[in-house]
């Protein structure tokens, strides 16, 4: 149980943090596509018999590299489609090919925050932490690059230089957080608490502080239901981000009707 | 060509569903998948099909026929994405990401609960993979029912749906009512996603929907060509991925036979790297011409 916890306080200040450049710069397909990528590297590695961090870290970093130069030349959301299913079909050529049971699948899948060892839990605290220092150092340019993209260019910054090392950092981040809340939820939890925190808040600073909060938030709450009620992690997550974003779009409607009645 | 067609391929019934249903949902996406491609919906008609997924699981829990699920589940799923605000560039991108969030969520609580309750073993797998060759040939009314109506809507709003989707500028000026336009283009997609993600699975159905269109965009520059070398390319990569999958049981001691999706998958996007590939060709030899110059990419399809 205090390995579930403590990994699922790093994975959610981890993902509170990227996903909040992923709802800024509009990257929520790859941020989608890279962890499902990072599922068929897991199941890969499985098939060879090596350790199934090696497959995922690798696997999602071909994928965040593939996406990004494939979009230099074609839209960017075909590009991250036809990534997206060529990793999906390697991975179920992986299965069919291994031995694999149904548990393990549903485990990559969904997560299985409550079977993470101790031993697992280094790599991702060490890995973490090297992508929330390459964020922290490059958060100015990532914020110039995302919100005034010709103005960046102007200045000299290399966007597509930015735009490669962010989706590296989005992939590693993914791979480390798709053992403990599965590929389908990785993207939940860099969705719903950023988007949220970034209609409550239009600063960059306090809206990433209320992001990295609001994703700690939600993974707590959902260790805990999970616990509790003896249903899988991933519901939780799942629907606390929906629910979150939907409060924070009613927060900001009634906040604007205010506005406009004292004006009036 | 006995190095193809492997011995008892044409007699196999199965095979003959297989083929059949196949060239059906092949055709339906690629025409959908045009106008994706073109509106830049990829994301959400790939999330749709997630999302159409949690609505089969929902119905194989609630022992509802497993069609009317996925359907239904797309079109709820469109629906909410509309809804919470497709219409911005920015903000479709997370107001897709939010449904599609929710709607894992939901699926991983439903196939928990139907594991539990029922065992059924492989449910997961065949319903993220989906299985053509266990398409029951009893289901081929309702699948090209449902494609009809699909291909039908696309005949009648076609023109108005190209025009918003090459100009929004023009089309309201032109007095197209975009936010009606937008939303039946969502039903339509999610329809089509729901019917291709039973039969043939998520990935699939993805694959088919964006890659023979985003092809053939790159080949042609005129839009019914387009339409028709789209349904070329994803009849012709469904069918040699089916024949592929069914030859690869004879290719591996073991007689484990790689799946459909994966010989499928593989095919599109070689059809689309050799286009890629044909396009810049042609670029570098022919210069663009001043007639290109004025008519040429006024879309900026690439």
């Amino acid at each position: 149980m205090t390995n579930a916890w403590i990994s699922g306080t790093i994975v959610a200040v981890l993902a509170g943090a990227v996903g909040f450049f992923v709802v800024l710069r509009g990257a929520s397909f790859p941020a989608h596509a890279i962890p499902n990528g990072a599922f068929a590297g897991a199941a890969g590695a499985n098939l060879l018999g090596l350790n199934p961090l090696v497959g995922l870290v690798s696997f999602a970093i071909m994928a965040a590299l593939g996406i990004g130069a494939t979009s230099r030349r074609t839209r960017n959301d075909v590009a991250t489609a036809l990534s997206l299913v060529l990793m999906l079909a390697l991975g179920a050529a992986f299965l069919t090919l291994s031995t694999q049971y149904e548990p393990a699948i549903n485990a990559l899948l969904f997560g299985e925050i409550l079977g993470v060892s101790s031993s697992e839990i280094l790599p991702v605290v060490l890995l973490g932490a090297l992508c929330l220092v390459v964020l922290v150092l490059l958060f100015r340019p990532l914020v110039f690059t995302s919100v005034a993209p010709e103005l960046a260019e102007a200045k000299g910054i290399n966007a597509t230089l930015i735009e490669t090392i962010f989706l590296v950092v989005l992939a590693l981040s993914t791979a480390l957080t798709v053992p403990v809340v599965g590929a389908l939820l990785t993207f939940s939890l860099m969705i719903g608490p950023p988007a949220a925190a970034r209609l409550f808040s239009s600063r960059p600073s306090r809206a990433v502080a209320l992001s990295v909060a609001l994703a700690l938030v939600t993974v707590w709450l959902s260790i805990a239901g999970s616990y509790t009620f003896n249903l899988p992690i991933g519901f939780f997550v799942g629907t606390l981000g929906a629910v979150l974003f939907l409060g924070a779009r009613l927060w900001g409607a009634l906040r604007s009707r205010r506005q406009r009645l004292v004006i009036a | 060509m006995h190095w193809l067609f492997e011995p008892g391929l044409f007699a196999n019934h199965s095979v003959r569903t297989a083929l059949l249903v196949g060239a059906i949902v092949a055709v339906v996406s690629a025409v959908v998948g045009i106008f994706t491609v073109l509106r830049g919906q990829s994301f959400a008609g790939h999330a749709l099909t997630d999302v159409a997924t949690a609505g089969g699981a929902g119905a194989f829990l609630a022992g509802v026929a497993p069609l009317v699920g996925f359907v239904g589940g797309g079109v709820l799923g469109a629906g909410a994405m509309d809804v919470i605000g497709v219409q911005r560039v920015k903000g479709r991108d997370i107001a897709t990401g939010v449904v599609l969030g929710a709607a894992t969520g939901l699926a991983a609580l439903f196939l928990y609960l139907s594991t539990t309750q029922s065992s059924a073993t492989g449910t997961t797998q065949l319903i993220l993979f989906g299985s053509i060759f266990t398409v029951q040939s009893s289901t081929l009314p309702e699948v090209v029912g449902l494609g009809l109506v699909v291909l039908v809507t696309v005949a009648v709003i076609g023109r108005p749906l190209l025009l918003s989707s090459l100009s929004t500028e023009l089309a309201s000026a032109r007095g197209v009512r975009l936010r009606a336009l937008g939303l039946i283009f969502m039903v339509i997609l999610a329809v089509s996603v729901g019917l291709s993600a039973i039969i043939i699975g998520s990935i699939l159905s993805t694959a088919l929907l964006i890659g023979p269109p985003a092809s053939a965009l790159k080949l042609v520059r005129r839009f019914g060509a387009g339409v028709v070398l789209a349904v070329f390319l994803g009849v012709g990569a469904t069918l040699l991925g089916i024949v592929l999958a069914y030859d690869s049981y004879y290719w591996f001691a073991s007689h484990r036979g790689l799946p459909v999706s994966f010989f499928v998958v593989c095919v599109v996007v070689v059809e689309f790297v050799l286009s890629s590939v044909a396009q810049s060709w042609r670029r570098r030899r022919v210069p663009a011409s001043p007639r290109a110059a004025v008519v040429g990419n006024p879309v900026g399809w690439h």
